[in-house]
């Protein structure tokens, strides 16, 4: 890389050498701007990248606060990028998608505010599969990203313009959403740690809804501490969701103790989630389970029958959700230019929706479909019941016996651009390790483990009990000190 | 055509008609909150311009989410068990998915009894008229906008959308088909309307705060929802209107339609709905943006201790412990105005008397006196609140408190005839001026003074001599006798002197 190595710090190495003077936030913002131009060329992250010169002036304001003393927040001034299903005021927010080609969003989201109240300085909107609906951002209306470690890859999806970004030293950190897997599947491709909150731990207010009823906003960064510093900020109960844990239990410091070890914990590797992985994959999980052993855990095999149901599942709730939180699109309120001659309501609207790009139509009308009166029964009703079943199956695992779930985040190794995006069903099957940690509103973590012969990263996923999101990064952190040292990610 | 058509029990026959059933929808806007459903906006949007009272989360913007109004579940309760419901232990939202240009999200947020009964309240009932109304359930919900439509003709008219009124609290009452009769619907409404605004719920008078649908059928038939109805006022007429079609239906042997009818207000007639029905499709889905509320039996108890006394407790108070007539107790109650007008006046001992002079002297005054009181400087889209407010303050132009405690302490201890209370009345009213003032000028004491009585006895006696004659084997006669002494003395003279004198002077006699 051409770049000056300093825009490779963590996050916690950022912090350190911003407040100990070892640089400035305005050179290191600077630095990682000039970086974005170039290497947007390859990877085609980020969606819009803000003015510079107005985020130079914030690094400034952050510089001059540390010389004289003052308070400059938990992140000060760190250049971080958030998904474009996030809005931030005055910001364009598209989800990906042409229906919002213009859309500029009238307030911030809690996530964005927080980041802004601890210093937090966002450079970029971060592309998307549309409205997070997909797994390798080739279905975003603004053309796929790329994966840094071969760009000939997808780069994971829906969040993979944050994976790439980051992986790709384009920010420190970045916010995705995971709502089947969205955080942790490109985090997997791409090599970084990504972080799936329990459910209402962190507010989604602001951020656009796919499938409310199980989606999180979560970090996306290059190690597990980095990860954990985000989710503190971000972490909270916040009064503009109803849906967000209360305080005390969602309580932020989620670095405190996070050095603490894994010694004593009893780690299940699940078989449903790893018989029918790729070898690579597969021999990953198993030595990544004898590192967990050698520092102290104790792992075991441990079968969910559930599991094997939980595609149909998510795939029948999600697509339900989708229906109805997208209808709000009939582009009346905001929106893009489309004439009204002749405007009838119902022609209108659905020559609006008409801008919906494939993946986002094709689960809108089965969304449709399985909701409807006389099919709702067989298909919504049934996938409630199957999520219910889990739920239950994954609450007894970690009650009787376990404090973390181990599996390979993705069943695969990452894939070429071009070669899943004609097969949507074996594509949704790429989501069978993830959605149970959604489905189930339990945290979930991708930790970046190994490379494959052939240069593309392997993550392992871990998951624990609801709330116990401080053990599963301290389990996470102990797995990411443990493993072998990872090559850097080609330039 | 009725389940027992077939059998040739027809109206052709000359049989009776079957009985009407009639079941309620009743919508009714949570205006006395302060603000929105589901954001802060506020929930009384009159007198504003469109869509000022809106916010990122009323008009459905991307991103924003439900944030439940808990003061709103508070109300939802309190009329839940005014209606007499039993009250869930937990409540849900769901989400009702329709598209419609009013409607921000394309979805409304209501209530349903999916998984068991989460509706704010249900299987409550309510004595009307000696009848019992049922309470199918009561529910939350949000209002949707408002569609103006401008343009002479269907090609060129334009379709504007005002969303101030978007996410209004709502609560739908369900009432199940337990009327008998136009009657007993009017009474229903009158006593959900004093109920709900005694509650601090909503203010009824405000145009559009409570709408209804009516489901008309005869029994055994089809049956027809009513929808456009504006006013209570119309919903009775248009519930006799669709009975009697119903019934000449039925009459010439055709079978009644089942349809949605909308109430045409100018030629006061119910007419088929120009929209095709279309298919219940709602898919309905758990909302779960908001969690669901645990209501505990304390909070409904603190609730219950909250709730201002009903209509009918009040009534029942005024007849047990005052001695009030029913009658006068009915109208007594059933307006907050007087009846807490008489609460503040009240003593054990004048409240009789200041039941009486209330109804029969001071309604009619205060009535008159906001007629003709200059139209009040306010927005004409708040005419119901305006209205209310000028009634408020011609009341409290007529008479003080005091000044009607006064007075019925006068009647009560017989320091006052009640006509010269009623002049009394009109004289403070007329002039402002205090009862002590006006008492004294107007000479209107009671005359209880024998040797004054005595002379006036004497001369209606000798004036009417027939009449004194008779008086000894006719109590009426004395009567008539004592209404003579009455009218000389200009009511000033106290009736139970009056007549001891008058039967004192005739034994004489």
């Amino acid at each position: 890389m051409n770049h000056s190595s300093i825009i490779r710090a963590s996050a916690l190495e950022y912090v350190r050498g911003v407040t100990s003077g070892e640089f400035t936030a305005e050179e290191f913002l600077s630095e990682t701007l000039s970086h974005i131009e170039e290497a947007e060329a390859r990877y085609n992250a980020y969606l819009h990248v803000e003015d510079g010169q107005k985020l130079l002036a914030r690094a400034r304001e952050i510089d001059r606060g540390i010389k004289s003393g003052q308070k400059v927040g938990l992140l000060a001034g760190m250049p971080v990028s958030i998904k474009d299903n996030i809005c931030m005021r005055g910001s364009r927010t598209t989800c990906g998608s042409r229906m919002l080609e213009g859309f500029v969003a009238p307030y911030d989201a809690t996530a964005v505010s927080r980041l802004h109240a601890e210093g937090g300085i966002i450079v970029a909107k971060a592309n998307m599969d549309e409205f997070a609906m997909g797994l390798t951002t080739e279905f975003s209306a603004y053309g796929p990203s790329r994966n840094p470690w071969n760009t000939g890859y997808v780069p994971g999806g829906s969040s993979g313009g944050s994976a790439a970004a980051t992986a790709a030293f384009e920010c420190v950190a970045s916010l995705g959403s995971d709502t089947g897997g969205s955080v942790r599947n490109p985090a997997s491709f791409c090599s970084v740690v990504g972080y799936k909150p329990t459910y209402g731990l962190v507010s989604r207010h602001g951020l656009v809804s796919y499938a409310n009823s199980i989606e999180q906003i979560g970090p996306i960064a290059r190690t597990v501490s980095d990860a954990a510093l985000v989710l503190g900020v971000i972490a909270g109960r916040d009064e503009h969701d109803d849906t967000t844990a209360d305080a005390a239990a969602a309580d932020c410091g989620y670095l405190e103790g996070i050095e603490g070890g894994i010694e004593g914990m009893r780690v299940g590797i699940v078989d449903e989630m790893t018989e029918g992985a790729d070898p690579e994959v597969a021999r990953a999980v198993e030595r990544a389970s004898k590192d967990l052993e050698a520092a102290g855990a104790s792992c075991e095999r441990i079968s969910l029958d559930m599991v094997g149901y939980s595609v149909p599942s998510y795939y029948t709730i999600t697509a339900a959700e989708a229906a109805s939180n997208l209808a709000r699109y009939d582009n009346l309120r905001y929106g893009y230019d489309l004439s009204v001659d002749g405007y009838e309501f119902n022609s209108y609207v659905a020559e609006a929706r008409g801008r919906f790009g494939p993946e986002v139509t094709r689960r809108m009308i089965l969304g449709g479909y399985v909701s409807s009166a006389g099919h709702a029964g067989r298909y919504y009703l049934k996938a409630l019941k199957v999520r219910a079943k889990l739920t239950r199956e994954v609450a007894d695992a970690f009650a009787s016996s376990y404090d973390i779930l181990m599996a390979p985040t993705v069943p695969i190794l990452p894939f070429r651009i071009g070669e899943k995006s004609d097969d949507p069903v074996s594509l949704f099957m790429v989501d069978l390790n993830t959605v149970t940690a959604n489905l189930t509103r339990r945290p979930a973590v991708s930790v970046p483990y190994a490379v494959s012969a052939g240069g593309l990263p392997i993550g392992v996923q871990m998951m624990a009990d609801s709330m116990q999101d401080k053990t599963l990064l301290r389990a996470a952190r102990a797995l990411e000190k443990r493993r072998a040292p990872l090559p850097e990610v080609p330039d | 055509m009725s389940r027992d058509g077939g059998s040739g029990s027809g109206g052709a026959d000359g049989t009776a008609a079957p009985r009407p059933v009639i079941g309620l929808e009743i919508h009714c806007q949570m205006t006395s909150l302060k603000s929105k459903l589901f954001c802060p906006c506020r929930a009384d949007y009159r007198g504003m311009g469109p869509n000022e009272n809106v916010c990122p989360v009323c008009m459905g913007m991307p991103g924003t989410l439900p944030r439940l109004n808990a003061e709103a579940v508070r109300k939802g309760t309190m009329i839940a068990m005014a209606l007499g419901c039993a009250i869930p232990e937990r409540i849900s939202f769901f989400r009702k998915n329709y598209f419609y240009p009013d409607l921000p999200k394309n979805f409304q947020i209501t209530q349903l009894d999916m998984y068991g009964d989460t509706c704010i309240g249900g299987r409550g009932s309510i004595l009307v008229d000696g009848g019992a109304v049922g309470i199918r359930r009561v529910q939350l919900e949000e209002d949707p906008g408002r569609m103006i439509y401008e343009g002479a003709s269907a090609r060129n008219r334009i379709s504007l959308v005002d969303y101030n009124r978007a996410g209004t609290p709502l609560v739908e009452i369900v009432t199940e088909p337990d009327f008998e009769g136009p009657r007993q619907l009017r009474l229903f409404l009158q006593m959900l309307s004093d109920m709900v605004e005694n509650l601090g719920v909503c203010n009824p008078a405000l145009e559009g705060a409570m709408r209804a649908d009516a489901n008309v059928s005869l029994e055994g038939g089809n049956r027809v929802e009513i929808k456009n109805i504006s006013s209570f006022h119309d919903l009775e007429k248009a519930v006799v209107f669709e009975i009697a079609r119903q019934e000449a239906q039925h009459s010439r042997d055709l079978e009644v339609v089942q349809e949605t009818r909308h109430w045409d207000a100018a030629r006061k007639i119910t007419i088929p709905s120009r929209l095709k029905e279309e298919e219940k499709g709602y898919r309905y889905l758990l909302e779960a943006d908001i969690p669901w509320v645990r209501i505990d039996a304390e909070t409904v108890e603190s609730l219950r201790s909250r709730m201002p006394e009903s209509v009918s407790e009040k009534r029942e108070r005024f007849v047990s412990l005052y001695m009030i007539p029913p009658q006068v107790a009915d109208v007594l109650s059933s307006d907050k105005l007087y009846s807490d007008l008489f609460d503040a006046a009240r003593t054990d001992r004048n409240a009789r008397e200041l039941a009486n002079i209330i109804t029969t002297d001071l309604m009619g005054l205060v009535m008159a006196a906001a007629a003709t009181a200059p139209a009040a400087d306010r927005d004409a889209a708040d005419g119901g609140d305006a209205q209310k407010k000028k009634r408020d303050d011609a009341a409290s132009d007529v008479i003080s408190v005091d000044g009607l405690r006064e007075l019925a302490d006068a009647v009560a201890s017989g320091n006052m005839a009640r006509n010269s209370a009623k002049q009394a009345l009109h004289e403070m009213a007329k002039t402002g001026k205090s009862f002590a003032e006006v008492s004294s000028e107007m000479d209107l004491g009671l005359v209880s003074d024998e040797s004054e009585l005595l002379g006036v006895v004497q001369s209606v006696i000798s004036e009417e001599p027939q009449a004194a004659k008779q008086a000894s084997s006719n109590p009426n006669t004395v009567n008539y006798l004592v209404g003579k002494v009455m009218q000389k003395t200009r009511g000033k003279a106290d009736p139970q002197v009056t007549l001891d004198l008058l039967k004192r002077c005739l034994s004489e006699g």
